[in-house]
């Protein structure tokens, strides 16, 4: 035993995703200030940190909604090349489209609320190119029910729908396309209790039928806890402590993160 | 002394009513409008002696066109002898001099609301199509900076959701006019509120169509030989109205674009809608000398 | 025989921040773990048993020291190895057994057992297939077994909890009090299996509140009470030799 590797991973060489120096100002407040973040395929990533603490901001960058003042962002997937901050809006949405899907809290930023349920999966494939409508419709149907949404209501717009179902047909929208990457913004927040457990529960099942790589953003603790193989903390947009899930909740080191554990009833 | 001693006659302040850098200014945007098919160029659009809606942005165009030799036809749905019609033809000979006239075969320039006429149009013809919602996306995208960006980007994935959400809820596609179509591969554009059967008339057409919307300030257009594909699914192949088997009670002309009469009794009869094609048809069944147009519709079926 | 675990000079304390105090857990602690060997951690209540159990595991983090593992990929620091490593380790070489079971709502107790197979790479049906078998070891009665454990007792969810953490063979397993509270046949069920996997070569690290009943699997025992002799020392002093152990 005396061949001792360094810290450096032996198991999985290369993450996913890196984020790497992201800084962000809006006017005078700084976002997010030199944040590097790197997810590993198939793993979930969890972000904490109160309102304000720049951990929206963050995923609206990994969703390229949002461009940093400073800072570069890669994805190691075959067909896809150099920092994605620097594409234009066409590669850009085309990224956006087939390779990263996104939960947002607020499904009227994610939906079409009056267009069917299967319609707004659809529009993930049309986005993409799929000109078949009867593929169109199964393949819609299939994602619908591996997010757990009720069949029999497929063409029910989603306006007419409890916020549980809406989030079922934006997960249903964001993993059509097989994405490898799958944000969620604070997925489950606003809903009843047990339709957010319900909610994280199908989560679960899909990381783990899929293998699919998840980073989710969360001001509850609890979803964090339940959802996240690792965690970073942020607070006034920098990322001040990361670990793996349970020892964040267990040892954290930070005097903040020490206080954002304690707080949790 | 009477007022009219004191005044000179009338004349016209400019020629075709619109003033020099008016209709310079349309004709450089028709000219832009020709190099990109089916790309929405915005003009300042002009004030006419007629109510925005009305055919404002098709009557700009046939005023810019317009000369003395110019011979005109208007129609509105299919007919020129409508009010609509009848006026702006009138107003368009008034401020020009231009000849008018009801055969499609005789016209220079024709403008038109709703209808493409069943003659064939040739290389010598203008056709110019009154619109009143130029933007195709606007059903699918309200926020009409986003619109212009996503024709910019050829973004028209939701153009086929607004189908796919037609034949989800009434099980089959439901747009019977304005039917959203590709030009030349690149700009999707609504080809004005012609109805269905009349979109495939534009594919490869030997004239230049025009269209103009004078309220919304824009002008497209589909130069002549230029693809228009009405945008269908794959599997759902494009339909045009079923009119093939009908036939027009008054003139006996079959298999084109008819209008339907409902009846008392509850039923209805059918008659053409490109009402001069009707007229010629029945004069020349009465024995007058009348050409009849090739038509791009043969025994309900188009002719490619 | 091969040394899974080399545990060289591992410090641990705790910070806490709001009270501006250290807290010190264990300090300076040498041991080492064979393929196959039990190694029991004894101490008075807060000599830190358990803190050095999830030290190991890394639910807490060192302040000094080093954990040498040998893990299927060669040694790797577990003090220092990189989360993801700790991750996958986890998954398939490093095990952990509480009392404590983490329920998920609307997932069955068989799914539940099942899920370690599925993550190695079982198929659906076969992990299923274990995880029955398992819970019927454990005792639990097939009606529950499509139930959702968070409706079950302490006890049977327990079980349930046994049996998803001992599913899966592992290079090392640490055992936090697994026998606290557990009836006979689970019990003697748990013994069983720990017994079956230490003769496949599992090291076990175990904390028991009545270490009688695997009296029989014991090789060691550290004592982590304070002002105990230093960790070599323990090792020589306090063992319990069972026959046939080294």
């Amino acid at each position: 035993m005396t061949i001792v590797l360094d810290a450096p991973r032996i198991v999985i060489t290369r993450p996913l995703m890196t984020l790497k120096n992201v800084s962000k100002s809006y006017g005078a407040v700084q976002a997010v200030r030199d944040a590097s973040v790197e997810v590993f395929p198939g793993e979930v990533m969890g972000i904490v940190g109160e309102s304000g603490s720049g951990k929206s901001t963050l995923l609206r960058m990994m969703n390229l909604e949002d461009t940093p003042d400073t800072g570069s962002y890669t994805l190691d997937l075959p067909d896809v090349q150099g920092n994605l901050f620097e594409l234009d809006r066409f590669a850009r949405r085309m990224l956006c489209a087939t390779k990263i899907g996104i939960v947002y809290q607020n499904p009227h930023l994610g939906l079409l609320m009056n267009h069917s349920s299967s319609g707004n999966v659809a529009e993930r494939l049309l986005v993409a190119g799929e000109r078949r409508f009867l593929v169109l419709r199964d393949k819609a149907q299939i994602a619908l029910e591996a997010s757990e949404f009720p069949l029999e209501r497929l063409d029910a717009p989603p306006i007419e729908l409890s916020g549980g179902m809406q989030q079922r047909v934006q997960l249903a929208k964001a993993i059509a396309l097989e994405p490898a990457l799958l944000l969620l913004d604070e997925p489950t927040t606003g809903l009843d209790v047990s339709v957010q457990a319900l909610v994280l529960d199908t989560l679960k099942r899909l990381q783990q039928d899929r293998q699919i790589t998840m980073v989710i953003v969360s001001h509850d603790l609890g979803v964090i806890r339940t959802m996240a193989d690792r965690v970073i903390v942020m607070r006034r947009g920098v990322v001040v402590e990361s670990g793996l899930a349970d020892q964040i909740f267990q040892d954290p080191q930070h005097p903040y993160t020490q206080q954002l554990v304690h707080a949790k009833l | 002394m009477s007022l009219k001693t004191l005044t000179r006659d009338w004349e016209p302040m400019s020629y075709g009513f619109l003033d020099a850098s008016a209709k310079r200014e349309l004709r450089r945007k028709m000219l832009k409008a020709v190099a990109v098919p089916g790309c929405q160029m915005p003009y300042a659009s002009r004030e006419v002696p007629m109510a925005r809606g009305w055919g404002t942005g098709g009557l700009q165009v046939s005023l810019t066109l317009i000369n003395p030799k110019t011979c005109v036809k208007v129609i509105d749905q299919g007919a020129d002898d409508s009010v609509n019609a009848a006026s702006i033809r009138s107003f368009l000979a008034k401020v020009s001099g231009a000849p008018t006239t009801l055969d499609t075969l005789k016209a220079d320039l024709i403008q038109s609301r709703h209808r493409i006429p069943e003659e064939v149009l040739r290389e010598d013809q203008v056709l110019v199509l009154q619109v009143p919602n130029p933007e195709p996306l606007r059903s699918v995208q309200p926020n009409m900076s986003i619109a212009r960006q996503m024709h910019a980007d050829a973004d028209y994935g939701r153009m086929w959701l607004q189908l796919y959400e037609q034949i989800v809820r009434s099980g089959r596609i439901m747009q019977g006019a304005s039917y959203p179509s590709m030009v030349n591969g690149r700009h999707v554009m609504t080809p004005s509120p012609i109805p269905r059967w009349d979109v495939p008339k534009l594919n490869m057409a030997k004239h230049l169509t025009i269209l103009s919307a004078g309220r919304e300030k824009r002008i497209f257009a589909v130069p002549p030989y230029t693809r228009v594909e009405p945008l269908v699914f794959d599997d759902v192949p494009y339909k045009v109205e079923d009119h093939a088997k009908l036939t027009c009670n008054r003139s006996g002309a079959r298999g084109f674009f008819m209008n339907e009469i409902p009846q008392e009794d509850g039923s209805s009869t059918h008659e053409i809608s490109d009402s001069e094609y009707g007229v010629k048809a029945i004069r020349r069944t009465e024995g007058d000398d009348i050409v009849l147009g090739d038509t791009w519709y043969k025994n309900g079926e188009m002719s490619s | 025989m091969t040394l899974v675990l080399d545990v060289q000079s591992l410090t641990k304390g705790f910070t806490m921040h709001h009270l501006n105090t250290q807290m010190a857990a264990f300090d300076d602690i040498s041991f080492g773990l064979h393929a196959g060997e039990f190694l029991l951690l004894k101490g008075t209540n807060g000599a830190g048993k358990s803190t050095l159990l999830r030290t190991l595991y890394r639910s807490y983090l060192a302040q000094s020291g080093a954990v040498l593992f040998q893990s299927s990929h060669g040694v790797i620091d577990l003090i220092r190895a990189a989360d993801v490593d700790i991750t996958h380790l986890r998954r398939t070489e490093i095990g952990f057994v509480t009392q404590f079971l983490v329920a998920r709502p609307r997932v069955s107790a068989q799914a539940l057992v099942a899920e370690p197979l599925r993550q190695a790479g079982h198929s659906a049906e076969a992990a299923l297939d274990e995880a029955r078998r398992w819970l019927s070891a454990f005792g639990v009665k097939e009606e529950l077994w499509r139930a959702y454990p968070t409706t079950f007792s302490g006890g049977e969810q327990q079980k349930v909890n046994l049996a998803r953490a001992l599913i899966l063979p592992q290079k090392l397993l640490l055992l936090d009090e697994p026998t606290a509270s557990l009836d006979v046949q689970a019990r003697t069920a748990l013994v069983a299996r720990l017994a079956e996997l230490k003769s496949q070569g599992t090291a076990m690290i175990g904390v028991f509140h009545h270490p009688d009943d695997v009296s029989h699997l014991i090789d060691r025992v550290i004592d982590l009470t304070p002002n105990a002799s230093n960790p070599e020392d323990r090792e020589d002093v306090a063992y319990e030799c069972k026959t046939g152990a080294a």
